[in-house]
């Protein structure tokens, strides 16, 4: 029962709390409103560009951020959807984002890597053996950040939750990559450079259940589905260790985030003078080489034709 | 007693017996599935991990893993 109005609960928190469902909708749009406020993710005058997928993280934000812009004349949000291209998966994602879209009356720009690269993901990954996530990653927040300055957006806004974050921080830690470690946090970036738009993750401190709840609450989208590129990666391997932990000792993933909470301005600091931005020879986006990570694939997967 | 589940994640129904006094999170157990992972819904209701299930129940397991 809900620990304030005894109807049935739907959720047992971390913290052992349990709420119904009107609460829980209350608790959880209370926190991410003080996540955006805590952090100053939004600013009078912001352009917010959102990274939607269609999928309940992506709509979840894409509500909130609505419910936030729509009170204020001062704040534009429009919605940008990166179709990578990967059969029997994406398709039903992008008509659940233009359904939501077109209810909630927001602006949705849809860009391809057909388009833009030539080819689909799908494609691309008969080229190649590497880790289909790693490339994809980096052609995504290629793809995003090109367009979401073209749209002229002071905000990139994307729907990254609790559980994504502690699964980056241990991946980092674990490989050594803490100068990668800096560039997180519920703003990314550790340098302001006019190539790259600021991120903003407002669903920071919300579990990957907690934000699936809501959206299943909501009714936002009709069934929860997993990428077919999504197993086996180093990634999932972190992630089911970090579920284990949390089903044995709730809480796990809160802390370990938390902890980076307090130890990020630490890093940030210390790696500030470090990273160099350059411009890509290539194709003129912001990287820290000659040439960009997107180009280098290109350039690799090309040769392997 | 006996209960009806869907494991959306593999798309398998299935067909159980349980004990009498069979919670929510011996089921899960019992699938080897952590709680922190899925929903459960009885009659498309959430239920918590502590809830008791009855006979006859039709209950769904739906994976909260994200799609990229």
């Amino acid at each position: 029962m809900c620990k304030y109005c005894e109807t049935q609960a739907v959720i047992i928190l971390s913290s052992g709390r349990k709420l119904c469902k009107n609460c829980f909708i209350r608790y959880f749009e209370k926190k991410v409103f003080k996540t955006i406020k805590t952090f100053n993710l939004i600013e009078e005058g912001d352009k917010i560009v959102c990274a939607v997928s269609g999928g309940k993280d992506s709509l979840t934000l894409l509500y909130l951020l609505n419910k936030i812009t729509s009170k204020r004349r001062d704040i534009e949000l429009s919605a940008m959807l990166v179709d990578e291209g990967i059969h029997n998966y994406r398709e039903k994602t992008i008509k659940d984002a233009k359904e939501f879209c077109k209810i909630y009356e927001i602006p949705l720009k849809i860009y391809s890597y057909k388009e833009e690269l030539g080819y689909t993901l799908d494609e691309l990954l008969k080229k190649t053996k590497a880790n289909p996530c790693s490339i994809c990653g980096i052609l995504r927040r290629y793809t995003l950040n090109k367009y979401a300055k073209k749209l002229q957006a002071t905000k990139l806004a994307t729907g990254h939750n609790l559980d994504d974050e502690a699964q980056s921080i241990l991946m980092n830690q674990m490989k050594h990559n803490i100068e990668i470690s800096a560039r997180l946090g519920p703003i990314t970036g550790i340098i302001r450079n006019i190539g790259f738009i600021p991120r903003i993750k407002p669903l920071y401190f919300m579990t990957e259940k907690e934000v699936s709840i809501y959206s299943y609450l909501k009714k936002f989208i009709s069934e929860f589905t997993e990428c077919p590129n999504s197993f086996d990666s180093y990634r999932t391997d972190i992630r089911d260790i970090l579920n284990s932990l949390e089903a044995k000792y709730p809480g796990t993933k809160n802390g370990l985030v938390k902890s980076f909470i307090e130890m990020l301005p630490i890093l940030k600091e210390k790696y500030k003078f470090k990273s160099s931005i350059k411009s890509c020879k290539v194709c003129n986006e912001p990287c820290s080489n000659e040439i960009c990570k997107t180009c280098k694939i290109i350039e690799e997967l090309k040769l392997k034709l | 007693m006996q209960i009806k589940i869907f494991i959306e994640r593999t798309n398998k129904n299935l067909d159980l017996e349980i004990k009498d006094t069979s919670k929510v999170i011996d089921l899960l157990k019992s699938l080897k599935i952590d709680h922190t992972t899925v929903l459960v819904s009885r009659n498309n209701e959430l239920i918590t991990e502590d809830i008791n299930l009855n006979n006859n129940d039709n209950i769904k397991i739906l994976s909260v893993i994200s799609g990229g």
